[in-house]
């Protein structure tokens, strides 16, 4: 098992080499450079004096290796946009919204999805399933930003109940529009597999054991039947935080979160490489770690699997 | 030879009540599909949008660049059945007109699916070796991040790249996509995600099938690779990838409305839906409607697209899981 672990983290490393280098190439063959963007270009020796000062005059290997040995180091430059403040700072300002943004939102999913899907399951092909399906058909379908767009008119400007935009922690009621665009994503992910899980279980003989003992049908259900079918279900944590991500893009942007989402989108625009770099290396380690999280967590959840 | 069989049959009278009508797979499968309400409603619209999209010029009352300043920001009309938005320009005309965007992002989807993710699977599976190993690594490493992660970094190279003066066969791709009004450049970026799981789907498929006796007796009696790859194995997993793709296809529309929504996809004045919605989204507190229509339009594309692909892998394996 820690053989299994070590090797895993070990093999975290390529893979992280590989999406850094990749983004590495892409951002610097861009055409353009980050002072192209102002209204009133500036003078080529100004231009050149910036270059110089972020040493994007070195040759591209130098300027790749520097780049590796700060980011390992934690030290991911400074930002050409916001001069004052280098990378790290801004990745350490929004992360932590972002991460608690993120993780309502996936308590969101939890909460409202794994009933929704075992709600499904228990009354199968009647209308509680058809209305569960197109629930989840919906919020798989649709894209965050329509729906957090669509929260806005429906509980901001319709009925004013909450603001339109803005932050202030969790403990603020501006957290529930874009816990809810967020979340519903997720939710129909995992009410979706919750379904489809249960539903392969619920026909196993060790379930109609506990029926034949004369236990209740909801315990069997939730006692039993539930925490084999979830299993399987951990397995698309992974997808489900590439939902958060994403969605984290439109989300943040539009209701004004500042958090790290909002931070990606601006240094795509702004061409502000090495933002949008560590950003980039940030994502990349958050999935690598919740993947590992996430197949650890099957031995655990499943004494049958075994690691080699 | 089919129906000479069929002919031979009814020559008895007692061939004929015994036999049932002939049943393929496709045939089954169609029947399956027509029980299925939400999938046949959802195709309707799929086909209604499609018929909407080719007719677009036809039927739209505007010009969807058309502005009329005299009468912006209007409600529903009779000029303007769904109104107009700050410019003046008609929405309706405007969401006609960008259904053939929507539409044709979902078309050049399928293609990629057809045209790479398809082969490569089939040689990866086939093969095996090298080509296995070289195929699913790069899979794996483009799959373990976000789609839009990926194609918001490629599409800002591309839009850099192709906006620059060039010359050559760059200079004819920049035109194109000067053209296109951007289009070219999200085609090249959704492309460049878009094959990756029908591919590792088609792999897996050929490497149960490939073991199968009716592979050994077609390499048997003579058959070429190629022959036993496109005779034999294609067909054979052809369901799981209609499935896929069909599921590809919003999964494909929502990225392209997502790009243009934040301005990194189609250029205005070109009425992608995602620029409607972002257009919308600025108005939305004095005019909600100009918000609301085009993102209801989206949705509901969205949502017909997947409930066709339920129905659809409902319909030719119901045991089939394709996510």
């Amino acid at each position: 098992m820690t053989t299994y672990i070590l090797r895993r983290v070990l093999w975290m490393i390529p893979s992280l080499l590989v999406v850094f280098t990749l983004t590495f190439i892409v951002v610097h063959a861009t055409p353009g450079g980050p002072w192209d963007e102002s209204e009133k270009p500036l003078p080529p020796a100004v231009k050149a004096n910036l270059d110089r000062q972020y040493h994007l005059d070195d040759p591209l290997p130098k300027q790749y290796v520097d780049y590796l040995a700060g980011a390992v180091r934690g030290d991911f430059g400074p930002s050409y946009r916001n001069v004052e403040r280098s990378v790290s700072d801004i990745v350490g300002a929004t992360l932590p919204v972002s991460l608690q943004l993120g993780a309502a939102s996936m308590l969101f999913a939890l909460v409202v999805g794994i009933p929704l899907g075992v709600l499904a399951a228990m009354r199968q092909n009647t209308w509680v399933d058809f209305v569960a399906s197109l629930v989840t058909v919906s919020g798989i379908s649709t894209p965050p930003f329509v729906r957090v767009t669509l929260l806005i008119v429906v509980f901001s400007l319709a009925l004013p109940w909450l603001p339109t935009g803005g932050w202030e922690g969790l403990g603020d009621v501006r957290l529930i529009i874009p816990m809810v665009a967020i979340g519903t994503g997720p939710a129909a992910i995992l009410a979706r597999y919750t379904r489809s899980s249960l539903l392969e279980v619920l026909p196993q003989d060790f379930l109609r054991t506990a029926r034949a003992k004369g236990l209740a049908e909801q315990a069997v259900v939730l006692r039993h039947a539930l925490k084999n079918a979830l299993i399987p279900v951990v397995t698309v944590a992974g997808v489900t935080l590439a939902n958060v991500i994403t969605g984290a893009f439109f989300v943040e942007r539009i209701y004004g979160v500042p958090g790290i989402g909002r931070q990606f989108v601006d240094s795509v625009s702004g061409r502000d490489y090495p933002l949008l770099l560590g950003i980039v290396l940030v994502f990349a380690l958050l999935i690598s770690v919740v993947n590992l999280l996430v197949d650890v967590s099957y031995g655990f959840l499943d004494p049958r699997i075994r690691y080699r | 030879m089919a129906s000479s069989i069929r002919a031979s049959a009814t020559g008895s009278a007692a061939g004929a009540a015994l036999r049932r009508p002939p049943a393929s797979l496709w045939s089954d499968a169609w029947r399956r599909m027509l029980r299925n309400r939400p999938a046949v409603v959802s195709l309707a619209y799929v086909v209604l949008l499609l018929a909407a999209a080719i007719l677009a010029s036809a039927i739209a009352p505007y010009a969807f660049e058309a502005q009329d300043l005299d009468s912006a920001d209007l409600g529903s009309t009779q000029a303007h059945l769904l109104g107009t938005d700050q410019l003046g320009r008609d929405l309706l005309s405007r969401l006609l007109y960008g259904s053939r965007i929507s539409l044709a992002v979902g078309i050049v989807d399928v293609l990629v699916v057809l045209l790479i993710g398809v082969p490569l699977g089939l040689l990866a599976g086939f093969f095996g070796r090298w080509i296995d190993v070289v195929v699913m690594r790069a899979v794996d490493i483009l799959l373990a991040f976000p789609n839009l992660l990926l194609v918001i970094v490629v599409i800002t190279y591309l839009r850099a790249v192709l906006e620059l003066p060039q010359s050559g066969a760059l200079a004819a791709l920049g035109g194109l996509d000067k053209l296109s009004g951007g289009l070219l450049g999200v085609f090249i970026a959704l492309g460049l995600v878009s094959w990756l799981t029908v591919a590792r789907l088609v792999r897996g498929q050929v490497l149960s099938l490939k073991e199968k006796e009716f592979v050994e007796a077609a390499r048997m009696i003579g058959a070429s690779d190629g022959r036993i790859m496109l005779r034999h194995l294609l067909p054979n997993s052809l369901a799981p990838v209609i499935v896929a793709a069909t599921f590809g296809i919003p999964g494909a529309i929502a990225t392209e409305a997502g790009l243009s929504f934040l301005g990194l996809g189609v250029r205005p004045p070109l009425p992608s839906w995602g620029i409607l919605i972002a257009e919308g989204v600025r108005s939305m507190r004095a005019f909600p409607h100009e918000l609301l229509f085009p993102a209801a339009v989206l949705a509901v594309t969205l949502i017909c697209f997947n409930f066709l692909g339920d129905g659809l892998r409902d319909a030719l394996d119901p045991k089939l899981k394709v996510d």
